[in-house]
């Protein structure tokens, strides 16, 4: 007779937490004394991806350093909607610094720690893709090459949105934004263009890059912890759906944020000192078209007669990405 | 407080901000009814006790107590029910249903196993009720009776109690010392079973003996004829005196080839039995498809690899002394079949016919009040028949009929007579809101193939009444109650308190319990949206 390795299916281990689950396989965000570090009243869209990842992420790295943690945010959606003066949602020391210098600010912040004798205390830069990719990379790229002290989050929404939704270096192609409107033959936002900062970081050779989004709590609180329990620079850039950017429905971020991962348009992996170290496979693969369709600035791609070209060279992406790191679902491999 | 220079107004909270002003909508936590609780003809809460036993160890007690609330025969069930709901239930979309039936039998099992039992749970209420027939229809009236306080006798006409669970059911599916450990069970609730004691007038009964209500449970235990011609020499037999004499130690003279006329679960049993019995040819004639054919899909499987033969589209035209003819049939447009004036001869030593059963309704009196439609005694909704305390369930009143069938009707028939007993007028049946398959996140769910149940090796099928299939052991038991996918409840996953971008969802810390925060909730949906088991539903806000 086979026998089967007796595990739990209700819960497995995609949903935050069970009754059945010792505390150690649930998440941090299903325990009841989770730090909470940004607060409700916080003045974020509904159903907003970034408002729940800097949640998942600070919640996370209180756990791993044990509450001894300062962060420095980079002007931008996480700032504006967390902190309107004189309010704030945020439950930890918390330093704003311009658009473009958080990672050098962390930078000195750490640098004050291990002045004052007191490195115990860990430093978490964040900011959004604009003030990560754009205007902040080149403090960024510093921070990497001195492997500062520092574990700099990205929140990936793909756009300047709190602006109005204007093109980042990280919109994907054919997305459509206030600044790349598919207007006569345009595609939305040109193919060929942007930066992908994941593997921008890992040419860096820091000790820690990896990725991930909003649909999977269990990883992305292992990343962080991961990332806590190193000292150098480290690189987390975590995939965020906007609702109001992307023109998806509020109740559809996590949906959203786990197609981009199934359909193998947004890899979730991590490095060690510039080499890949793991690739998570995609579970149930999808078209990119289940993904694209979900979203208002694709819907030119399915307007009328719409752009199957364009489509196709998405699924081309996604494809090349599946190939690279080695995404395919395990039956298919 | 003290301002740093410069600085003009203090820090504040984002909380002094009431974001849950921006909400159209609101989330609400729900329970909706399972698909699989839906379909128990039994009315068994499958769900909580799936949940229940999800826990493993003392779990077990609990989900077999939370079965025994409605159904005192799971070890019985856990072998013949054919399980409506793992019919019903949601994972076959996703997979295969979940092992329902065979969670059930492992409870069931335990709890013979270590001997649990029931108690009633009202004090006694002086009232008397007759329950006449000790199937799995009277059964459970007897039980649920007593376990509301009632004085409850089983009038049975045979020697033993059991009905046609006993005279009807072969071994292989139901062996004996399972039926007799739970009726055993049963009865110390405090039932009174009297046997050999048939009912032969029951408005004299109960005017004479004094009873405030009775209970009709007595099946149908004739079994159908039809009009065959047939020679002075062959063998024709029903398959409910078959499988009767057989319970009572005859030895029914067979021969080596034997055709079974019918296409129900009885015809089935009949047909294997007669495997048993030594037959080495046992065809099943039946003048529909196996599409039509009202015998259960897996019955049919288990015959087929035991060795019987199905015949199709056939009918009996007559009984020659050594052997059938035979006409083809086929399906019109309507379904139904059509003769087609082929004819073809199959060598027979007996038929055994299983054409259906009647109802035996001689006790009831040329005088009594209650009135038949087509045999079967004529009920309300409240299982009460045309005279007054009197009601009636099980295969004695018109529909489908099974074991489970008849213990959902004595469950429901006893609720309905304490009413009655009581003077309260009757519990309507709940309203039903179901958790369809597309209101899961099945994301959340992990791969997880369904475990079958072991059969007997077949050289011992053919031969022995040996049970068919084993049960599950513990291990498995425990996978197969985790694959559930509670659907339309929380299982307290915990996903909506971790995934809410509003931190406006506060844990109470017991299982399940969460509470939102309107004054946060701004009303995004994302919770309703990743709860894996629909336990959560969007409403419009109020205006």
């Amino acid at each position: 007779m086979t026998t089967t390795p007796l595990k739990l299916y209700q819960v497995g281990t995609f949903a935050a937490g069970n009754r059945l689950l010792g505390p150690g396989e649930r998440t941090v965000q299903s325990s009841m004394d989770r730090a909470s570090c940004i607060t409700s009243g916080h003045r974020a869209c509904r159903g907003c991806g970034e408002a729940l990842a800097a949640r998942v992420v600070m919640d996370a790295a209180m756990r791993a350093t044990g509450g001894r943690v300062v962060t420095v945010n980079a002007t931008g959606c996480l700032e504006v909607f967390s902190t309107p003066y004189p309010e704030s949602a945020w439950q930890v020391p918390w330093l704003h610094s311009l658009f473009g210098n958080a990672a050098a600010v962390a930078s000195g912040v750490a640098a004050a720690m291990r002045a004052t004798g007191r490195d115990d205390v860990r430093v978490l830069a964040q900011a959004g893709d604009g003030g990560t990719v754009d205007i902040g990379l080149g403090c960024l790229s510093g921070m990497f090459e001195r492997n500062d002290d520092v574990l700099f989050v990205c929140y990936d929404n793909q756009g300047y949105m709190n602006t109005g939704v204007q093109r980042s270096g990280a919109t994907p192609a054919g997305a459509s934004t206030a600044t790349t409107r598919p207007v006569g033959d345009g595609v939305g936002n040109a193919f060929g263009t942007g930066k992908n900062l994941p593997r921008i970081a890992m040419a860096h050779d820091i000790p820690y890059v990896a990725t991930a989004t909003v649909a999977d709590l269990h990883d992305l609180e292992a990343k962080v912890a991961i990332a806590m329990a190193r000292r150098g620079a480290r690189y987390l850039h975590v995939l965020v759906p906007c609702p109001l950017g992307w023109g998806s429905q509020p109740a559809d971020t996590v949906r959203v944020a786990r197609l981009a991962t199934q359909s193998g348009l947004f890899p979730v992996f991590e490095a060690e000192n510039g080499m890949l170290t793991h690739a998570t496979p995609i579970r149930r693969r999808v078209p990119v078209e289940e993904y694209l369709r979900l979203q208002t600035r694709f819907q030119h791609l399915f307007v009328g007669p719409g752009r199957p070209d364009v489509v196709a060279a998405l699924q081309a992406q996604a494809d090349r990405d599946i190939a690279r790191f080695g995404l395919a679902p395990e039956e298919e491999s | 407080m003290t301002l740093p220079f410069a600085v003009s107004l203090g820090p504040g909270s984002s909380r002094a901000d009431l974001t849950g002003a921006w909400r159209t909508e609101r989330a609400v936590y729900t329970d909706r009814t399972a698909p699989c609780g839906n379909a128990c003809p039994a009315g068994e809460d499958v769900r909580s006790w799936l949940y229940d036993a999800e826990s493993g160890g003392a779990g077990y007690e609990a989900a077999w107590r939370r079965i025994m609330e409605t159904n005192p025969l799971p070890a019985v069930c856990g072998r013949v029910c054919y399980h409506p709901c793992e019919t019903a239930c949601n994972r076959g979309h996703l997979d295969e249903a979940v092992g329902i039936n065979s969670v059930e039998r492992f409870l069931g099992d335990e709890a013979l196993d270590r001997g649990w039992r029931v108690e009633a749970t009202a004090p006694p209420t002086g009232r008397r009720v007759l329950v006449v027939g000790s199937g799995p229809a009277g059964l459970s009236a007897a039980y649920h009776l007593a376990r509301r306080g009632h004085e409850v006798t089983i009038r049975e006409s045979a020697p033993v109690a059991g009905g046609m669970m006993r005279y009807g059911i072969p071994r292989y599916r139901l062996p004996r010392e399972v039926l007799d450990a739970e009726i055993t069970r049963l009865l110390a609730v405090g039932v009174t079973l009297e046997v050999d004691a048939p009912v032969t007038d029951l408005d004299r009964v109960m005017a004479d003996e004094g009873w405030d209500a009775a209970f009709l449970a007595v099946g149908a235990q004739l079994g159908r004829r039809t009009y065959l011609p047939a020679a002075s020499a062959a063998r024709v037999l029903d398959a409910v005196s078959l499988l009767r004499g057989l319970e009572v130690g005859e030895r029914p003279l067979l021969g080596r080839r034997v055709a079974v006329y019918g296409g129900g679960n009885t015809a089935v049993d009949a047909a294997r039995t007669a495997r048993r019995l030594g037959a080495s040819d046992a065809v099943v004639v039946y003048r529909r498809t196996r599409e039509r054919m009202p015998a259960h899909a897996e019955e049919v499987v288990e015959a087929e690899e035991e060795g019987v033969v199905f015949h199709w589209l056939s009918t009996i035209d007559r009984v020659e002394a050594d052997g059938l003819v035979i006409e083809q049939m086929e399906l019109d447009a309507d379904g139904f079949p059509q003769p087609t004036g082929r004819i073809e001869r199959l060598a027979a030593d007996s038929v055994v016919l299983a054409l259906g059963q009647d109802t035996d309704l001689s006790l009831l009196g040329d005088t009594s009040a209650l009135t038949l439609t087509g045999g079967t005694v004529d009920i309300d909704p409240a299982f009460a028949t045309t005279r007054a305390g009197v009601f009636a369930g099980g295969d004695v009143v018109a529909g489908e009929r099974s074991v489970t069938i008849a213990i959902g009707h004595g469950r429901r028939a006893a609720e309905h007579i304490d009413d009655w007993l009581a003077g309260r007028p009757p519990t309507p049946a709940p309203a039903v809101d179901l958790a369809p398959y597309e209101a899961l996140n099945t994301w959340y769910f992990e791969d997880a193939d369904r475990t079958h149940r072991a059969r007997l090796e077949l050289a011992r099928r053919s031969s022995t009444f040996d049970e068919v299939v084993h049960g599950l052991d513990a291990d498995s038991a425990l996978y197969e109650a985790r694959r559930c996918l509670s659907c339309g409840t929380c299982f307290s996953c915990d996903n909506c308190y971790a995934l809410c971008p509003d931190d406006a969802i506060i844990k109470l810390g017991p299982p399940g319990e969460y509470v939102i925060d309107l004054d946060y909730c701004k009303g995004c949906g994302l919770c309703v949206e990743e709860c894996p088991s629909g336990a959560i539903v969007m409403v419009p806000e109020e205006s």
